[in-house]
């Protein structure tokens, strides 16, 4: 079968709920997803944040010293090191004043992505080219 | 007959959307697909037995029930559940557990997908 390309689509604000991080920790859990595959097959999800899904995924999170829980922060900085594609809507930064250099990078992780920030067209190409869509 | 993947978030008591999800499963079944069902989220906290159906709640453990007899693979995220405080010893018998690559791996081989998130 081969690959199939999927796109997560985080919509809810971080911290608010689960359903938001469930979308990143979901699209991570690709990298262990061969062990039930047949030899060949893959699946290459592509992470993206829209809406209010952009809320609470800026760097200088503290999450653990305040709610002794890991950080969003930490959650996409583990999504670039496993070198998932990470897909941020340049048009909702905006739109909630939050500046593109407050997203985090993995750099001192040894991570090779970098977060995207990319017009929502290009998000909307994601969302075309994956076999399934979910929305979290 | 085709592949159903349902990846299945809200929780049992609150949203009507939970007892959605079965019932689709449930027909989706009836008409010889192969259907998947993966809860995590408030969901994993579903499987859990001795679920008493009091008339003013939603109840899941009799439909899990069915659903697996009819071949549904129904699978909870072990960590999401734990969380919760339900794990194998307190489950519902015939729940398969997993980490979130399950239902990843069910997508890959779906002909269908229908995620029904949370909140």
């Amino acid at each position: 079968m081969g690959d199939v390309k999927l796109a997560l689509i985080v919509q809810k604000p971080q911290y608010k709920g689960e359903t938001s991080r469930l979308g990143i920790t979901h699209a991570i859990s690709y990298q262990t997803v061969e062990i039930l595959l047949a030899d060949g097959d893959t699946v290459t999800p592509k992470l993206c944040f829209t809406g209010e899904g952009v809320l609470g995924i800026q760097k200088g999170q503290n999450a653990m010293d305040l709610y002794g829980i890991t950080s969003t922060e930490t959650h996409v900085k583990n999504s670039l090191l496993v070198d998932l594609d990470v897909l941020v809507c340049k048009e909702d930064l905006a739109k909630y004043g939050i500046p593109e250099d407050a997203m985090p990078d993995a750099e001192d992780m040894g991570a090779d992505k970098k977060i995207q920030v990319v017009p929502f067209s290009e998000i909307q190409k994601a969302i075309d080219e994956a076999k399934h869509v979910l929305f979290f | 007959m085709g592949n159903l993947t349902i990846g299945c978030f809200p929780g049992l008591v609150g949203s009507m959307t939970y007892d959605f999800a079965l019932k689709l499963a449930e027909a989706a079944a009836n008409k010889g697909h192969k259907v998947n069902l993966w809860f995590s989220g408030n969901a994993s906290g579903s499987v859990k037995a001795k679920q008493k159906h009091l008339k003013d709640y939603s109840t899941g453990e009799k439909y899990l029930k069915a659903l697996i007899e009819k071949g549904v693979e129904v699978c909870a995220c072990e960590a999401c559940s734990n969380a919760r405080g339900v794990d194998k010893t307190n489950a519902i018998e015939g729940v398969q557990w997993n980490a979130m690559h399950w239902y990843l791996a069910k997508i890959h081989s779906s002909d269908r997908v229908l995620h029904i998130g949370g909140e």
